[in-house]
């Protein structure tokens, strides 16, 4: 603390922020390594065993009639990378949100996106009585969008645009009402009911590669856009009026905020499923690492997130093996606990 | 540092802020209404009036917070909404009545995203936002918090950490709105004369919402009093101020006498009970 004050006084001196920087760096920087042991051990442990060999002779030197090979190639890596993007997006939508509607309980829920997405899948197979799997990878994106789009309508009439509080309202009115939809549905045709339960359990079991291929553009891109707005939600922690005094575009940053976050969202709950936990709870562990810095806060989820979710799907792959324990649900049963013991044991910050 | 202060000290007399026909208003009512107004440079202006009267629309409005219905408000002779946010944002500072502070944030961090309009995409943390922030701690004598968390001090602690932030902004103009709300009447003392000191000693101009008269009138060289939405009288307190103004605006009845101890206007209510030399009312015996 004395010393703190006593470089103050030199001007030329670092600030606090400095000597944290080199330490929040660190914590990056092994963060990265363990989601790189993460992504190892997801695409080496399954029902099959497969060895480091193979894994680089199925890139290097690919023999389809391998079936280790072939595994790894079509299932394990694009396994792996999905829940990579998936994860990643998944925590920086809600990492976003939490930041642009100061709402520490924001996730991509709130803003009707897994409603959004579950009514387009349900009310696609109504109208064309049952879709391809990978329509429904679509008509859950449109879903997701479409109900993004009329939240943040819906929020923005008024004077002072789409407030926090008036966000959130819309998105429970409007969840409500899809919900409503969903249900309605479901009721009147099994068929739309089948595909809502395979597709609700959150999982990324299955179809990975066509998935992966038809997602990954919009989630990279919305990563990309996720990474760099870090600056932005630190003007607007402080508020609407504060952030203008200080010269930031805040509508413009909201409209940037809320496609962003649409895409990642829509997309990642399109592709597995409504996975609420990685969007609600690690930006508040990031959170808890780094402080209220947005620098900070984005790329340690970008990192945490997928790290939890491979976790997960992994430990759904080993729990039951040879069987499958979906990763919503692993998420559920082991997260929540261990998030109630890090709330109780540390005072997570709000926002 | 001595080059850049007085280099600031001449810039800010040429930085000038006003508004032209100004309307300003919420839903489909109109607040402020066809208002011409200058905060004149170098001095530190005080808006008065009662509750609703407009003035901290008026504020806001010059903050660009508000968009104008009609009318414009110029920076330099060029209209606010016309120019890049972060350029006005470098010139005019605000600190609004009820700033958010990101919880577990330290007085340093805090204070740092003052320097937000001095920042871009490529030119990050610089040796002169370091220089901008240790200065406003010193100026506000906050140095010594530097590494405490704003949830853990005190309102007058957390005000003044809030003016040095929006020093670390490094702006000629700053605008304050309510500066004092929330505080004993030591640190609202404490406070405006720290705003003083900036005006004095560092050239800022300085413009702010006060709700008690009598500091708005000792600590104001330039005080702006509004009544629905209009200004009724501007100028030197000690010139505009009598009881009949302050009658005007508050609809008080009052004796406006010289401040034993900085000679500027005093006012003094003339309440129902409590009036000296009136013994012979029976509809006010408190005042025996």
């Amino acid at each position: 603390m004395t010393a703190t004050v006593q470089r103050l006084q030199h001007v030329e001196a670092p600030t606090p922020r400095h000597r944290s920087t080199v330490g929040l760096g660190l914590g990056a920087l092994v963060l990265l390594g363990v989601l790189a042991v993460v992504m190892f051990v997801s695409i080496t442990i399954g029902a099959r065993g497969v060895g480091l060999h193979t894994i680089w002779t199925a890139f290097t030197d690919y023999d389809p009639s391998s079936a280790e090979q072939t595994v790894i190639r079509e299932l394990r890596v694009p396994r792996t990378l999905l829940g990579l993007l998936v994860g990643a997006g998944l925590g920086l939508a809600g990492a976003l949100l939490q930041g642009v509607t100061r709402n520490p309980l924001a996730d991509p829920g709130i803003m009707g996106i897994n409603m959004g997405a579950a009514a387009g899948i349900v009310v696609a197979v109504m109208l064309f009585d049952g879709i391809s799997q990978s329509t429904s990878v679509w008509v859950g994106f449109a879903g997701a969008g479409v109900a993004t789009v009329v939240v943040y309508g819906v929020a923005s009439f008024g004077r002072e645009g789409a407030t926090p509080v008036k966000l959130a309202l819309a998105g429970a009115a409007v969840s409500a009402s899809l919900y409503s939809v969903t249900t309605g549905v479901t009721m009147s045709d099994l068929q739309a009911l089948n595909e809502l339960r395979f597709w609700q359990v959150g999982s990324l079991s299955g179809r990975y590669l066509p998935v992966l291929s038809q997602t990954w553009p919009f989630l990279v891109a919305g990563i990309a856009v996720a990474l760099l707005m870090g600056r932005s939600l630190n003007g607007l922690a402080l508020g609407d009026d504060l952030a203008v005094a200080l010269g930031q575009r805040v509508r413009l940053t909201r409209v940037v905020v809320f496609v962003t976050v649409a895409l990642l969202g829509g997309a990642a709950t399109a592709a597995c499923g409504p996975i609420v936990f990685v969007g609600l709870v690690v930006p508040h562990i990031a959170r808890a690492l780094c402080g209220p810095d947005y620098r900070w806060i984005l790329p340690y989820t970008f990192l945490l997130s997928p790290i939890i979710l491979l976790c997960a799907d992994v430990l759904g792959r080993v729990l039951v093996s040879p069987s499958e324990l979906q990763v919503g649900v692993v998420l559920g049963v082991v997260g929540a606990p261990a998030f109630i013991l890090l709330v109780r044991r540390k005072d997570l910050a709000q926002l | 540092m001595t080059d850049r202060t007085s280099d600031r000290l001449q810039d800010d007399r040429t930085h000038d802020l006003r508004a032209e026909d100004l309307t300003l208003g919420y839903a489909d009512t109109d607040v402020v209404s066809h208002l011409d107004v200058q905060v004149p440079p170098g001095q530190v202006t005080v808006i008065v009036g009662a509750n609703a009267c407009g003035k901290s629309t008026l504020l806001r409005g010059l903050a660009r917070l508000l968009k104008p219905r009609t009318g414009t408000v110029l920076l330099d002779g060029t209209s606010v909404h016309d120019q890049r946010p972060t350029d006005v944002a470098r010139v005019v500072g605000l600190l609004p009545q009820t700033p958010v502070a990101p919880d577990g944030i330290t007085v340093a961090d805090l204070v740092g995203r003052g320097r937000y309009p001095h920042q871009g995409w490529f030119r990050r943390w610089s040796a002169e936002d370091d220089a901008a922030v240790a200065q406003a701690l010193e100026a506000t004598g906050t140095a010594e918090l530097a590494d405490r968390q704003i949830t853990a001090l005190s309102g007058g602690q957390r005000q003044r950490v809030w003016v040095a932030m929006a020093l670390a902004q490094d702006t000629d103009l700053l605008l304050l709105d309510e500066p004092t709300t929330y505080l004993d009447i030591n640190h609202q003392v404490e406070l405006l004369d720290l705003l003083t000191d900036l005006n004095r000693e560092h050239g800022k101009t300085i413009a702010m919402v006060l709700h008690d008269l009598n500091l708005a009138f000792r600590y104001a060289d330039h005080i702006i009093a509004m009544k629905h939405g209009a200004i009724v009288t501007q100028g030197r307190p000690a010139d505009v101020i009598d009881a009949d103004v302050v009658e005007d605006v508050f609809g008080l009845a009052c004796q406006v006498v010289p401040d034993p101890v900085s000679g500027t206007p005093l006012v003094v209510p003339r309440s129902r009970h409590h009036v000296r030399a009136l013994t012979s009312e029976a509809e006010s015996p408190a005042a025996v």
